[in-house]
Order: C-alpha cells, then sequence, then structure tokens
C-alpha cells in the first residue's frame, strides 16, 4: 500500500529561541533548521513498514517555502520514494494543512498518513486530527505502536492514564509519539541517491485550496522569567529552607 | 456569548481538568454547558450538573461514544457546538485527541493550550516549548479552545444545580473501535493535580532505583514524575513524562533529581512555585531555574533527604 508522510521545516531542537525585541515575531535569522522531530518518527515509520513488506511507496510532502525542500530531501535520503512540496510563503496554520493535506490525498489516494503528532515551533498538535476529520479517515493519534493487519490498523496510543490500543479501519491518520521508533541516521550513499528522486512542486491555488490564516499573532514576548535561585551545601540545609523559607513542606 | 465545554471523565465521575476548563470558560465570560459524552455516564452528568458557574449539562449516553473515540464524539461536538460562540476542553490526551477533529469539521482554526484570557477573541498561548509566549487572536465565529489546566485555578465541583438535558444524537462512523486500556494503577496522586512532584531523569540509571523516589514521594503525598531520557530508556512508564510533548505540571513543589533540565523537560515544569534540583553535575541547566539547588551525588542525597523528612 502507499503512505503519505509528512515533514515540516522548524527551527533546531537544540535552539532555544526568543522573540524579535519588537514583539512582532521570533527571531530565526541564522538560527539552524531542521525536520521536526516527530515527522522524523514518521518518515522511519514508514520505512519499517517498507521494509517489512506492509508499504509498497513511501510519499513525502512538505508545505512551506522553496527551502522546504531540504527537508523533503532529507526525508528522501532517510527511505522515502518520492516528493512533493506545496509551495506557498503564507503562513500556512493547521487548518489550511490540512486542507492542502487531503487536496494531496485525493489525488495520491494513500491507505495510511504518518504525521508527528506536533511540530516543535507552534506545539499545536491539530493537524493529523484535522487531515481525518476532512479526509473521513480514522486517526490513532501519539501512537507508540502500529500494526497493519489486512486492511485494518491495530495503534497504541500514548495517553495521559497510560495506554490505549485502538483498531482502525484504514485508510487512516496516524500522529507518532516519541517512543513509536527511534529515527536511523540517512547514509551518504542515501543522500546521495535522494538527490536523484523526483519531487513534484505544486501550489494552493492548483489544489484549490483557501490559506488564508484565521488566527493573528498580535504579539510574541518571552514568557516571566524565574528569579534567580540559590545553592544549598547539604541536604539538611535544603530542608531548612523548604521548611522555614518556602514553606512547601 | 455561550461556551461549550467537553468535559474530561470516566463515565463514573468527572476529572479535575474539567474544572480548570470551567474557569477558563468563565474567563470569557457567558453560559457555560457542559457536554458529558459517554456510557452510562449518568453519574458524571450528575458530578457535572453541580459545577460551580455551570448553566446546563447536556448528557450524550451511548455505546458509540463509551471509549470516547474521537471520530464519533467529534460528530457529535460539531452537531451540538454550532450553537455556541466557544468550544472548550482541556488540553489532554483526550481533549487534543478530539477537539481538533471538531474544529475541521466545523472548519474553524483551534487554539491550543491557551494560558490566558485576554478577551473574547483574544488569547496567550505558549510556542516553541514555551520559549515564546504569543498573543493570537481569533477571526472565526467559533472560537474551538484546548486550555492548558495549570494556568487557571480549578473552580469548585460543589455549589452548582445545572439542569441535566439527555442528546439523542448517536454518531457512530464506523471506522475505529476499541480494543484495550492499560492504565497505570497508583495510589499517589495524579500527577497533573499533585501539589508536590518528585521527578527522576535519567541520572536515576534504572527503573528500580526510581523506588527511592517513590519512598520519598509517599513521605511527601506527591506524585512521581519523568523527564522524557528516563522514559526513553525504559526506566518508567509514558504516563509519568513531564515535559513539552508529555504533561504539564505546576505544583507548589517540584524536586528535579538526576534530571539535566533540556528545554523540553523545562517547558514542562518550570511554572512550578518553587523547584529543587539535585544533580552532580554543577553546569546541568536545571540548576538555572532552580530555587534551590544542591549540586550531590543522587545516591547519597536522596536517601538523606528520604531520613530527614
Amino acid at each position: 500500500m502507499k503512505v503519505l508522510v509528512a515533514v515540516k521545516r522548524v527551527v533546531d531542537y537544540n535552539v532555544k529561541v526568543r522573540p524579535k525585541s519588537d514583539g512582532t515575531g521570533v527571531d530565526l535569522n541564522n538560527v539552524k533548521m531542521a525536520i521536526n522531530p516527530f515527522c522524523e518518527i514518521a518518515i522511519e515509520e514508514a520505512v519499517r513498514l517498507k521494509e517489512k513488506g506492509v508499504v509498497t511507496e513511501i510519499v513525502a510532502v512538505s508545505i512551506g517555502a522553496k527551502v522546504s525542500q531540504e527537508q523533503i530531501r532529507t526525508a528522501l535520503a532517510l527511505g522515502a520514494d518520492r516528493g512533493i512540496l506545496v509551495e506557498t510563503d503564507v503562513e500556512v496554520q493547521p487548518l489550511a494543512i490540512a486542507k492542502l493535506l487531503k487536496a494531496v490525498c485525493d489525488k495520491e489516494q494513500p491507505q495510511m498518513v504518518i504525521l508527528g503528532k506536533q511540530a516543535i515551533d507552534g506545539d499545536n498538535n491539530q493537524t493529523g486530527q484535522m487531515l481525518a476529520a476532512l479526509t473521513g479517515m480514522s486517526q490513532g493519534t501519539f501512537a507508540s505502536e502500529v500494526v497493519v493487519e489486512g486492511d485494518s490498523v491495530t495503534v497504541t496510543r500514548e495517553v495521559d492514564s497510560g495506554s490505549q490500543v485502538v483498531k482502525l479501519s484504514l485508510p487512516a491518520v496516524i500522529t507518532t509519539d516519541l517512543r513509536l521508533n527511534e529515527p536511523r541516521y540517512a547514509s551518504l550513499p542515501n543522500i546521495m541517491k535522494a538527490k536523484k528522486k523526483p519531487m513534484d512542486v505544486m501550489t494552493p491555488e492548483e489544489l484549490g485550496v483557501e490559506v488564508t490564516p484565521r488566527v493573528t499573532t498580535l504579539k510574541v514576548e518571552p514568557p516571566a522569567e524565574r528569579k534567580a535561585g540559590i545553592k544549598v551545601a547539604d541536604v539538611a540545609e535544603l530542608v531548612e529552607k523548604l521548611k522555614n523559607e518556602a514553606k512547601v513542606i | 456569548m455561550s461556551i461549550l465545554i467537553l468535559a474530561e471523565h470516566d463515565n463514573a465521575s468527572i476529572k479535575g481538568a474539567t474544572l480548570n476548563t470551567v474557569a477558563a470558560a468563565k474567563a470569557i465570560g457567558g453560559d457555560i454547558v457542559v457536554l458529558v459524552a459517554g456510557e452510562a455516564c449518568g453519574a458524571a452528568a450528575e458530578a457535572a450538573a453541580k459545577i460551580e458557574g455551570v448553566s446546563k449539562v447536556l448528557v450524550a449516553d451511548n455505546a458509540a461514544y463509551g471509549h470516547q473515540l474521537a471520530e464519533n464524539v467529534s460528530l457529535l461536538v460539531a452537531e451540538l457546538g454550532k450553537d455556541f460562540s466557544h468550544i472548550l476542553a482541556p488540553a489532554s490526551t483526550s481533549g487534543k485527541n478530539t477537539l481538533p477533529r471538531a474544529a475541521a469539521l466545523l472548519d474553524v482554526a483551534q487554539i491550543s493550550e491557551i494560558i490566558s484570557v485576554e478577551s473574547a477573541d483574544t488569547f496567550k498561548r505558549p510556542i516553541y516549548a514555551g520559549n515564546v509566549i504569543a498573543t493570537v487572536q481569533s477571526s472565526d465565529a467559533i472560537k474551538v479552545i484546548t486550555v492548558r489546566t495549570t494556568a487557571f485555578d480549578a473552580v469548585s465541583a460543589e455549589g452548582g444545580s445545572a439542569a441535566v438535558e439527555a442528546v439523542a444524537s448517536a454518531h457512530d462512523a464506523g471506522t475505529s473501535s476499541y480494543v484495550r486500556e492499560e492504565v497505570a494503577k497508583s495510589d499517589r496522586p495524579d500527577l497533573t493535580a499533585a501539589s508536590i512532584v518528585v521527578s527522576g531523569g535519567r541520572g536515576m540509571q534504572n527503573g528500580d532505583n526510581f523506588a527511592m523516589l517513590y519512598s520519598l514521594a509517599d513521605k511527601l503525598g506527591a506524585a512521581v514524575g519523568a523527564s522524557r531520557a528516563a522514559v526513553d530508556a525504559g526506566f518508567v512508564p509514558n504516563d509519568m513524562q513531564v515535559g513539552q510533548t508529555g504533561k504539564i505540571v505546576a505544583p507548589d513543589l517540584y524536586i528535579a533529581i538526576g534530571i539535566s533540565g533540556a528545554i523540553q523537560h523545562l517547558a514542562g515544569m518550570k511554572d512550578s512555585k518553587v523547584i529543587v534540583a539535585i544533580n552532580k553535575d554543577e553546569d546541568a541547566p536545571i540548576f538555572q531555574v532552580a530555587d534551590y539547588g544542591l549540586v550531590a551525588d543522587l545516591f547519597n542525597a536522596v536517601p538523606e533527604l528520604d531520613s530527614a523528612l
């Protein structure tokens, strides 16, 4: 079966970003960009399903500016077969991304769409669920195990109370959680091969999707700073401080 | 204005997160209606009716909603939600699973994990692992919102006397089914509601060593959490993870033991009132947010702390 994997270009997870001093946005000048870690897990899962013989083709899709091609190339180097870039310079929000992905699904007819559960920039955790709603697909969010059997998929989900197992009929949307797998590194030969893999470029207009933002960011600011703390010499001092100064025990 | 809240419940009772969500709804202002969607959930609906500030409880009691599968509940929320100006749910794994699906069915955006209400259409929410706070304004007719529960003080579970009204709609998308659940059993308080949290990281070295933290937690009446590193290493289960993509906690006292303090972990606990860090690496970033830092080998310090309490 065919699997669609969505990948997003985000600030590298090691970077601590700061708001611009005028509060109009986040300072992303000269910041290292990378594939969203949860999207990397999504690609890895698709590749493992292909290695097991369950999946026959992996299509990696990204939505954003032209530079997002870099993240599609990364996905191709990790084992995706071909790429699709939906190119736009507009700030695309989760609902619009879900609509664009639906339009791609209408063309590609995948049996499964795997996405990261959230992107580490906007921290929205919405796109997979919205795509599932728009396509009428079932959804297995926050997945820690994915087992395909015939025309259904059994997904173990990480939930607040522990874990939950659901059985979904295909086609289905899966969103990845941290424990689903540990992504591999792309080998140099695979990085070279990825350069020759096909990549289609399309626009929201060609897909007939309206991407105007529904939510406007009025300002951004740093969070409240914690005042500097102190180092205590030993356990006795710690207990004394917690009892008499902080009064929390 | 009228606000629909999707209740967090287990059919028998209402979860505390619902009370924080009602508090967010009160900050928006307007009529507050709570939807209890489940199966044999009459007791939960009765409990919802007693919540302070709730004017009506809608109860959808049907086998299709038994395990609150998102495919089914989102159809119900989208149907009922058309008549409201706001739809809220706690930013729990359950709310996060269902609400975006309902928002898309209504063709509106969702605003995730709000931490304050500025006006009926403007909210603050953390982005970039909480390193940036964004003030956002929605232009949609229906505002669909998940609420970061630690940012709103819970309303009282008692004192209300809302009318309970049955909803007949039974939506069964027929595309998903519940298989089983593995629920972590613990006598300790719930991680997200505890007033004291003791958390362990990679420095704990293995799962057995968490016994030290359980002992300490029991003396303090605390919940036990963990960093992603400890969960990934298999020391403890995923429901204990505190951080950007795990649980968000804000207890009166947070004790981080053997946790270095990656930004993703800090995102989940830095709103705690008092933070204690015990780590043998004096340069560990956790000390930058700690009110009280103790540079020490946890294998000496934790038993000592345990016996001092």
